[in-house]
């Protein structure tokens, strides 16, 4: 990209480096991890998914969020989204790819991975998974850069383009509710034995995806100088909001059910997330940080007068997408497996090995999200001028 | 219809809406309410179980777990983490998770009970796994397929018994002898109790019955209302875990002496 006009080409590429230099750390710790296996992390025969799989999780519902951008432009006319739109689907492209990095690096015979396929077997949720994530990954490379090309161009995008869009709103459901079901049809696990799990993940989704998207307007409005406009960082506001909202109304909701029935396989994983269980409780801490962020930012978020400064916003979204990721990104998978089916608690905790690929994986999407926004935006103001 | 022509239509069903479709509207139609999965009477079928006299079973013995793990390469890695175990013992407390309460007899709770995969007949093991790398014989055996797994781990998710242990490092480091009359795993798969499949297959019972002096195990065809095994599930008042989750476990316990 010659004659770029995002300013700071030293930053771009010192950031660049740096993620560079975090993959690298990552792909050392995972050749590390195929040389002597998955003992290297802390997970075992009790907790037998631990933040490999949790980052999916979080991560299929960061893919998801681009329909909150796709859906109102698209369906219902709102322009002002017009100019980030495609900051929205590149977002799920970078969040596909490391959800099915993530996937790989979880499993014990990564070089198999193309069973799935052959041994095509439809009555597990994971060859679902497996067709709806390909699926979206595929469907938003297609409307994120057809979209561009037209803008580059300076022609209206391509007649075929529509019902792909269209088909692109049920389908980033489509992907978080067969990832709820991943969890919410097995037999013994209480936390995620719950009908209310997809509506769950769907509400955190569209809160956590939204408020990353709105950090991300503010800084490329910073960096890049370019600016998504008012109009739509108020709407995307509203969205976080009621969004939010939702998820700890879901919270709530699994409390009740668990508590007023007094079930105790219903409420041991709860027990454990939130106060602890047989003297044990490694994630109590991170729940109450999670609950606190979480509700304080959207209690900041309902004011106009906070919500309307940019800095309040910037902090309320950034409390709020740490809160939901505290509690999907590690919590929920976790206390899946706690207590273990013997009813012993015995926790998880995570390795340095561990976080190494972790690490490197989001320094992927990173570097994947900035290049891709790199390009658009570098299109976009050609456009505009 | 044939047993494959079945599972063909099964998947196409699930194929179509993303659920087994065929198995669903069996459960749609009229049934009886129960807490047990009413096992559909296949009498043509072989369908083997189990039962565990724990009324027998000696303290601080461990000659069936012995035998299995050797025979059955099944290594020992000295911590409870990457633990791979087929059979074992657990208190009373820890297997029957739902049925403790804190008034009983003397001793029950800490109770070493012996525990094992349960070889269900609606095996959620089976139906989580993306590749049928684990899946049921129609003798009613829960199989494994090494060379097919590719330790996603979906399966121990999805067995609500604990059952399953994974090979989180090579499990043949830490095999104290090995027995060639059986493979190794490699790192990265699955495995779990077969019932001594291998051994089914040439007449012969399950290692661990054979190895029992006291006679804990009865081994047979839960479809043979003759067998040794039905006469003793007919005589004597007999468990099963967790049965409220429609598992439909092939192993009974005998718990009172
Ligand atoms: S006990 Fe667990 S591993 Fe064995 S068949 Fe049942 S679900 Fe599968």
């Amino acid at each position: 990209m010659s004659n770029t006009p995002i300013k700071g080409n030293v930053a771009y590429y010192s950031w660049v480096g740096f993620l560079a230099l975090v993959i690298a750390l990552g792909f050392a710790a995972y050749l590390r991890q195929l040389d002597q296996g998955l003992t290297l992390t802390g997970m075992g025969r009790d907790v037998s998914w631990g933040v490999y799989i949790a980052q999916f999780t979080f991560m299929v519902g960061v893919a998801a969020s681009a329909v909150m951008l796709v859906l109102p432009y698209y369906l219902h006319d709102f322009k002002h989204f017009g100019r980030i739109v495609v900051l929205g689907e590149f977002l799920a492209i970078a969040a596909v790819v490391m959800c099915l990095l993530f996937v790989v690096v979880d499993m014990g015979k990564p070089m198999r991975v193309l069973n799935v396929i052959l041994y095509a077997t439809p009555h597990s949720m994971l060859f679902w998974d497996f067709i709806v994530l390909n699926g979206y990954l595929v469907i938003n490379i297609l409307c994120g850069h057809v979209a561009l090309t037209a803008e580059k161009k300076s022609v209206p995008p391509p007649a075929w383009i529509k019902p792909v869009i269209y088909l692109s709103i049920p389908w980033a459901f489509s992907i978080h509710t067969v990832t709820a079901f991943l969890l919410a049809g097995l037999p013994g696990r209480h936390l995620w034995l719950t009908a209310i799990l997809a509506p769950r993940f769907l509400a955190s989704a569209f809160a956590a995806g939204p408020s990353l998207l709105i950090l991300l307007a503010l800084l490329v409005k910073k960096v890049a100088n370019f600016d998504a406009g008012k109009e739509a960082l108020s709407k995307l506001t509203t969205i976080v909001i009621y969004a939010g909202l939702a998820n700890f109304f879901f919270v709530g909701l699994e409390f009740f059910t668990a508590f007023y029935s007094n079930i105790p396989s219903h409420m041991h994983s709860l027990q454990y997330l939130y106060f602890g269980l047989d003297g044990k409780g490694a994630l109590v801490p991170f729940m109450w940080v999670s609950t606190l962020l979480g509700v304080g930012a959207l209690f900041f978020l309902l004011f106009p007068q906070t919500r309307k400064n940019e800095k309040f916003l910037a902090l309320a979204c950034a409390a709020l997408f740490i809160s939901l990721w505290i509690d999907k990104g590690i919590g929920l998978i976790l206390a899946g497996f706690i207590p273990n089916p013997f009813d012993e608690v015995i926790e998880y905790a995570v390795t340095a090995n561990e976080v190494a690929i972790t690490l490197g994986i989001w320094a992927i999407g990173a570097l994947i999200l900035s290049m891709l926004y790199r390009a658009a935006i570098t299109v976009k103001k050609a456009w505009e001028d | 219809m044939s047993e494959s022509r079945r599972k063909f239509i099964q998947q196409v069903g699930g194929g179509l809406v993303g659920l087994s479709a065929i198995s669903l509207l069996g459960k749609f139609t009229e049934v009886e309410a129960t807490a047990n999965t009413e096992v559909k009477d296949k009498p043509a079928q072989i369908r083997w179980g189990m039962v565990v006299d724990m009324s027998k079973c000696k303290e601080g013995c461990t000659d069936c777990v012995q035998v299995c793990h050797s025979r059955h390469n099944v290594p020992d890695h000295g911590n409870a983490k990457d633990e791979i175990k087929w059979i074992w013992k657990a208190p009373y407390k820890n297997v029957f998770t739902s049925k403790s309460h804190r008034y009983q007899q003397q001793g029950q709770l800490e109770k070493p009970f012996l525990t094992l995969c349960n070889h269900c007949d609606e095996p959620p093991c089976v139906r989580v796994c993306p590749t049928q790398a684990t899946f049921r014989r129609p003798d009613g055996i829960v199989q494994m397929d090494f060379h097919r797994c590719i330790g996603c781990r979906f399966c121990m998710a999805g067995c609500p018994y604990g059952s399953r242990s994974f090979n989180w490092r090579d499990p043949r480091e830490n095999l104290k002898q090995l027995d060639p009359h059986f493979p190794t795993r490699e790192r990265g798969v699955v495995e779990k109790c077969n019932f001594c499949a291998e051994r089914i297959d040439q007449g012969l019972n399950p290692l661990c019955q054979e190895a029992c002096k006291e006679g804990v195990i009865t081994f047979g065809n839960l479809n043979d209302p003759n067998s040794e095994i039905r006469k003793l599930l007919g005589e004597k008042r007999t468990m099963q875990r967790k049965t409220e989750l429609g598992t439909a476990p092939s192993v009974f316990y005998v718990v009172e002496s």
